[in-house]
């Protein structure tokens, strides 16, 4: 469990008292909007389309029930009583006042949490595997070197101006469940002569211009770790375009000059970057897994979990879709998807907050995760407890047995809030949600990743569904492209454009069209969406899509 | 983009921003800002809009982001031709949240 020191919340509270006053000097105009936006941003405050916004930092998604209480609380206090998971695994409220930022993240410093480096051209929230330190598959917990690049990055004044805004992620399973090359960076936990390291990801990213990354190191050894993530993001500070916005990214940067030219200058950087780091990096890293230690898993027998799943279907199919394998017997982790039908993926009522608080006190050592996908993770839950647990979720909405399936959707904000944002993107998940729930295929359909953005920066990452929508706006009209193909997961993938957009009354039907025609041509209900779609090719699934094209 | 939009006596427009205090928005009318859409001051002409933008750019201790973004002449005021604008002069369609809730009369048959 990750413990606050007085330093960082010294820190954060000095941050906080700078913003305060900072926008006393906007409000009384001593500074002009011009002046004060970068400030804002800063302190992950943007402007949205009806109100600022809030992105508050959620350390490689991990939250203690305090924390969970503390923006249960400000969702009460200074928003309309929800807020919103976003697929870095933060947090955003959308209705908060300039006012009275500077009050709620003086309440978020009490629990050590801050919205610093959640916006600018800086280097953001790491982001991890939500089962990190429960997997059965693990290597090791990566969340102590997610600390130690939190630490090392927050702040880090040679990295303040970035060509533009800079993601790492890193994954310890030997299934890679946090997007790793579809980041700036991203670090594989890997082992080698029975020394651990990491396998180094560089230039993967979505957005206007996808693309997944390159390994830049098959083996770093641990030590290693932050000099050379320190050469990589020099040599994209001094060599990433600043002429234009939509060039600036590393992966632009290493398609442009090539893998092996950029290697070379990271690797040169890195020789004497290395001379630089005296071994204080290793004893936080030491002092983090310390902090980071596995709780007491007790020993307890699981009779009454199979006898309840025995009993009762409805808990035994949550149990099938929304638990995954933990590394100790008698655990499992559970996934509490934000994706009711009907619900806006993502959104978290206080209620709902306040209770996952007091669950993973009374079941779950304290202990929760954010996930990439807008769910929440409870990682250490004893399978005695799972009854009681279920109970209570269902009580509060939570207990909807669909992690992984059709209706668990990520979805961006799309222009519901976003400024950016060229369709809406949130109608469009919760008719395809309500859709297949109504006809009773979700079941059927099995595993299927669907990912919706609302705009080509891809916030809702539908370059990587196994179906993907795209919201645009087509002469005045939203318009929705279709992707096919993506893949997050075991064979990360690009989805490829389908053909021509649909008006959003006619989504749906397509969506119907695709996924009846995949029941109908896969082998067996084994096969899901996506490898069917890889061992056909995309022919018959465009068919679905358009059939009077075929037709005519 | 619709912010280097110009009006026109054929394609009018208004201004509208967000207020500086709270966020919320706010479009440009006779004696200042209203939070109300149908309040605002329809613009046909480019000079005056002209003029009335830089006053409105003018405001940056009241509003944030001012721009002219064309609206069309409603029986109750001026009203969006897009669908963005539409969305700003409502609220989200997931919740009855936003400028809908105070707009009694639409509210009523939503």
């Amino acid at each position: 469990m990750f413990d606050a020191r007085p330093s960082d919340t010294d820190y954060v509270r000095h941050r906080v008292s700078q913003f305060r006053a900072q926008v006393a000097r906007r409000l009384d105009g001593s500074l002009t909007e011009e002046e004060f936006r970068p400030l804002r941003l800063m302190n992950g405050v943007y402007l949205q389309l009806h109100a600022y916004m809030l992105r508050i930092a959620i350390p490689y998604g991990t939250l203690n029930p305090d924390q969970m209480r503390m923006l249960a609380y400000l969702a009460e206090h200074y928003d309309k009583g929800y807020g919103h998971w976003t697929t870095r695994t933060n947090m955003q409220f959308n209705w908060p006042k300039l006012v009275e930022i500077p009050d709620m993240l003086d309440h978020l410093a009490s629990v050590n949490l801050h919205a610093i480096q959640t916006s600018g051209n800086t280097i953001r929230n790491t982001t991890t595997d939500a089962f990190a330190g429960a997997a059965a598959d693990e290597i090791t917990d990566p969340r102590p070197y997610a600390e130690l690049i939190r630490k090392w990055s927050t702040d880090h004044a040679e990295f303040q101006f970035l060509p533009r805004k800079f993601k790492i992620a890193i994954s310890g399973g030997k299934r890679d469940r946090a997007l790793v090359s579809a980041h700036d960076i991203g670090l594989r936990i890997v082992e080698k002569d029975g020394q651990r390291g990491f396998e180094v990801w560089v230039g993967g990213g979505l957005g206007r211009t996808p693309m997944l990354g390159s390994v830049i190191r098959d083996f770093l050894p641990e030590q290693d770790l932050l000099p050379y993530l320190e050469a990589i993001i020099a040599t994209y500070n001094l060599t990433g375009r600043r002429d234009n916005k939509y060039k600036a990214r590393i992966k632009i940067t290493v398609s442009e000059r090539g893998l092996d030219v950029f290697k070379a200058d990271v690797e040169d950087d890195f020789k004497f970057r290395r001379l630089e780091f005296h071994g204080v990096d290793q004893e936080a890293l030491a002092e983090f897994r310390e902090r980071f230690a596995a709780p007491a898993f007790r020993n307890a027998a699981v009779d009454g979990f199979e006898a309840e799943r025995a009993a009762n279907p409805a808990f035994r199919s949550w149990t099938d879709t929304n638990l995954h394998p933990h590394k100790i017997d008698g655990y499992a982790s559970v996934i509490v998807t934000f994706k009711a039908p009907g619900a806006t993926p993502g959104d978290a009522s206080a209620e709902q907050m306040h209770l996952l608080a007091e669950l993973a006190e009374k079941y779950g050592h304290d202990d929760i995760r954010v996930s990439h996908d807008q769910n929440v993770v409870l990682p250490h839950v004893h399978k005695a407890d799972l009854p009681a647990l279920y109970l209570a979720l269902r009580e509060a909405g939570l207990a909807t047995a669909n992690a992984g399936k059709t209706s668990d959707i990520i979805a961006c904000p799309g222009m519901d809030y976003c400024t950016l944002a060229t369709a809406r993107s949130i109608p469009i998940a919760q008719e395809i949600a309500e859709h297949f729930r109504a006809v009773g295929l979700e079941d059927e359909i099995g595993k299927l990743n669907i990912r919706i953005s609302g705009c080509i920066n891809a916030c809702g990452h539908h370059h990587l569904g196994h179906i993907g929508i795209l919201g645009l706006d087509r002469a005045g009209v939203e318009n929705y492209q279709i992707t096919l193909g993506g893949d997050g997961y075991d064979i990360p993938a690009i989805g490829q454009r389908a053909g021509a957009g649909f008006p959003a009354e006619e989504v749906v039907p397509a969506i119907d069209r695709l996924l009846r025609a995949y029941l109908e041509i896969r082998e067996d209900e084994n096969e899901r969406f996506i490898d069917a779609y890889r061992r056909l090719g995309p022919a018959p699934f465009k068919a679905a899509l358009y059939p009077e094209t075929v037709d005519a | 983009m619709s912010k280097a939009f110009i009006p026109t006596a054929a394609r009018p427009g208004v201004i509208t921003a967000n207020d500086l205090r709270e966020g919320h928005n706010v479009w440009m009318c006779e004696d200042g800002w209203t939070p109300d859409p149908a309040q605002a001051t329809l613009y046909e002409d480019e000079a005056i809009a002209e003029l009335a933008l830089l006053k409105a750019i003018g405001q940056d201790n009241l509003v944030v982001g001012p721009y002219m973004v064309e609206a069309r002449r409603g029986p109750n005021g001026p009203e969006p031709t897009h669908f963005r604008e539409a969305f700003r002069q409502k609220g989200p369609s997931n919740y009855f949240h936003g400028i809908q809730t105070t707009k009694k009369s639409e509210a009523a048959h939503v």
